[in-house]
């Protein structure tokens, strides 16, 4: 079944422009695979090369963090939607040196 | 790319760091790309400073929060262009630590330095957005129209 993935500003020209792309899987791995695989200029952006999400990125289904409900094994069904949302975080130098 | 903010909006920002000395302040640039050439802004989102630790030094978003604002941008028609911070008594340029924790390429990053509580003393605000190929932050220039 089609699920649909809201894509950040910064990852539609990857995308058409397109907000937001629907893709087939029976969990979420198996859906971002076949985002990344109509889109192939996405999977840099989202994985890093040994295949796990990059530490800032963020996935979740509705409401919920994937890495607390099964990470890629996450199961999800049509009426689900997948959200991309980047950890952001920085700050000051620690002195003032 | 340039940055260019709508009447009102450094102002905010400058002002949200202000309220928050001498922690950092941090929060979402909202609006629309123009192309390839400028991202513009319209309205800024304020979000709470998760780090507990040293938020003199530090911001975290919460990243519910942030889920949360997503939607909401997305129900007003808006995008999220980039993001802002403050340096409390610190130049507004980024830090290590804002370039080890950046997110993706094609966003703004706008730094606003916030000297002894008052943004007036130094009025000093400036972006930046991450090289492809993430090894450094490159200055682009902001453009702030003036109201019609």
């Amino acid at each position: 079944m089609a699920v649909k993935v809201y894509i950040p500003t910064p990852l539609r020209p990857f995308t058409g422009r397109q907000e937001a792309v629907e893709a087939e899987g029976r969990d979420v791995g198996e859906v971002l695979e076949n985002v990344v695989r109509a889109h192939p200029q996405l999977r840099a952006h989202l994985f890093q090369p040994d295949g796990q999400l990059r530490s800032f990125v963020n996935v979740y289904r509705n409401d919920e963090d994937i890495r607390y409900t099964g990470s890629g094994q996450t199961p999800v069904t049509a009426s689900d939607t997948l959200s991309i949302v980047p950890s952001i975080a920085g700050g000051s130098p620690a002195c003032r040196c | 790319m340039s940055l260019i903010l709508q009447p009102g909006v450094l102002e905010q920002v400058l002002r949200h760091g202000e309220q928050a000395y001498p922690h950092e302040c941090c929060g979402l640039l909202l609006g629309a790309m123009r192309g390839d050439s400028a991202r513009v802004v319209s309205a800024i989102r304020r979000m709470r400073n998760a780090n507990t630790e040293s938020p003199r030094i530090r911001f975290d978003f919460d990243p519910r929060e942030h889920l949360a604002a997503q939607r909401e941008a997305r129900e007003q028609g808006l995008e999220i262009v980039g993001f802002y911070h403050s340096h409390p008594d610190h130049p507004a340029r980024p830090s290590p630590t804002d370039l080890e924790r950046a997110a993706w390429p094609g966003y703004s990053y706008l730094i606003v330095s916030i000297v002894a509580g008052s943004a007036a003393a130094t009025g000093t605000a400036n972006s930046f957005e991450l090289a492809e190929d993430r090894s450094r932050f490159l200055p682009e220039p902001i453009e702030t129209p003036a109201a019609n």
